[in-house]
């Protein structure tokens, strides 16, 4: 039973690591809410260990513990397919700020070259 | 450009640590191409790409960062966009396509009345030979993309293009960054778009520095990258290509 303890004590934790994060605006809401709902389940299995076996039998899993590793991997799986959306987003923003940088810069090249330099402002 | 009296002619070179072979492809385009504008696209160099295309009457896009050949392009082609340039002509900056051909190729967009004209190697000119497992997928690009643009191409990853107003502001809004997604999704846009797509026979010359592989890994590489590129063009959702915003 003491493993339970063990769990519970990480997700505890985990929580906790993640409320500091969101408060030190080290991430952000909209990443830290799956995590934070993720371990408040974990918290919540590790609390009452019967429900797993209670929703392993519901769906058809012998073992309990291949019930919470196969959703595990789910969860994991999916958190990886939003990071890689949300990097392709990153992308594109970065591909469309490097091109206005660069044509804003050539702008500026031409401004520079017409503009008359001021008396007094050195060589 | 002697084509038709006052059209805007911008030939845009993506540029990528060629500060070798840049000055000479230059000097000749210039020559050749008295009349046109010329853009070099540095992307995001590490050597003196940038310095070395300000010669003559050459603007530099300076890229601050590597965006890829694509990327490089949608940025020439906002360029163009914005600067207003009748014609977009997109060369490779080592110096395999002849200026002697720019002429033809921005005729034909008249000629044929094609929004999109693309510089073709295999079509009966030249010396350009490819062979094994890269001859066999673009034979299959070749094929497909023809059906696709209701036209006979057969040199599809060719980086030779000409592109009028209608296409320009095209590829300003949407220009794939990925690999091979420049030359053939580039193609599946335009078509999607309502773009007329055509192709006139170039020939093509040796590379000025570096060398092409001929590893046959790579070319399986090429294979299925090109053919998943290509479905992946065709299965997307159509987008409302009128009306863009740049």
């Amino acid at each position: 039973m003491s493993g339970y303890y063990f769990a519970l004590a990480c997700c505890i934790g985990l929580v906790f690591f993640l409320v500091v994060l969101l408060r030190r605006q080290r991430m952000r809401e909209k990443y830290a809410l799956m995590w934070i709902v993720v371990s408040v389940t974990v918290c919540i299995l590790g609390a009452f260990p019967g429900v797993v076996g209670d929703i392993a039998r519901t769906v058809g899993v012998e073992t309990p513990s291949n019930l919470l590793f196969a959703l595990a991997l789910l969860v994991l799986l999916g958190v990886s397919i939003q990071l890689s959306v949300e990097i392709t987003e990153l992308e594109e923003e970065s591909r469309t700020l490097t091109e206005e940088v660069a044509l804003l810069r050539y702008d500026v090249e031409q401004l520079a070259a017409v503009m008359v330099p001021h008396p007094g402002d050195g060589e | 450009m002697t084509v038709a009296g006052g059209t805007q002619v911008l030939v845009i070179l993506p540029a990528w640590n060629e500060e070798e072979a840049l000055p000479g492809v230059l000097d000749e385009l210039h020559a050749a191409l008295p009349d046109a504008d010329f853009l070099v696209v540095n992307d995001g160099s590490t050597d003196r790409t940038a310095t070395v295309a300000r010669r003559g009457r050459t603007k530099v896009l300076d890229l601050p960062l590597n965006l890829g050949v694509g990327g490089a392009m949608r940025a020439g082609y906002k360029f163009a966009a914005r600067a207003g340039y009748d014609v977009a002509i997109q060369l490779d900056a080592d110096g395999q396509h002849d200026p002697a051909d720019v002429e033809q190729i921005v005729a034909a967009l008249q000629t044929e009345g094609a929004n999109v004209v693309i510089g073709a190697r295999f079509a009966g000119e030249g010396v350009y030979k490819v062979r094994g497992p890269r001859r066999w997928a673009m034979r299959v690009l070749s094929s497909t993309l023809s059906l696709v643009t209701k036209t006979r191409l057969t040199d599809t990853t060719s980086g030779f293009k000409a592109c009028d107003r209608r296409a320009i502001a095209v590829f300003a809004a949407d220009y794939p960054a990925e690999y091979l997604g420049d030359t053939i999704e580039a193609l599946v846009i335009a078509s999607r778009a309502g773009l007329v797509v055509r192709q006139v026979p170039v020939h093509m010359r040796p590379r000025a520095g570096g060398t092409a592989s001929h590893n046959p890994f790579k070319a399986a590489l090429f294979l299925s990258q090109a053919v998943f590129a290509l479905a992946i063009a065709l299965s997307r959702p159509r987008r409302a290509a009128e009306g863009v915003t740049l």
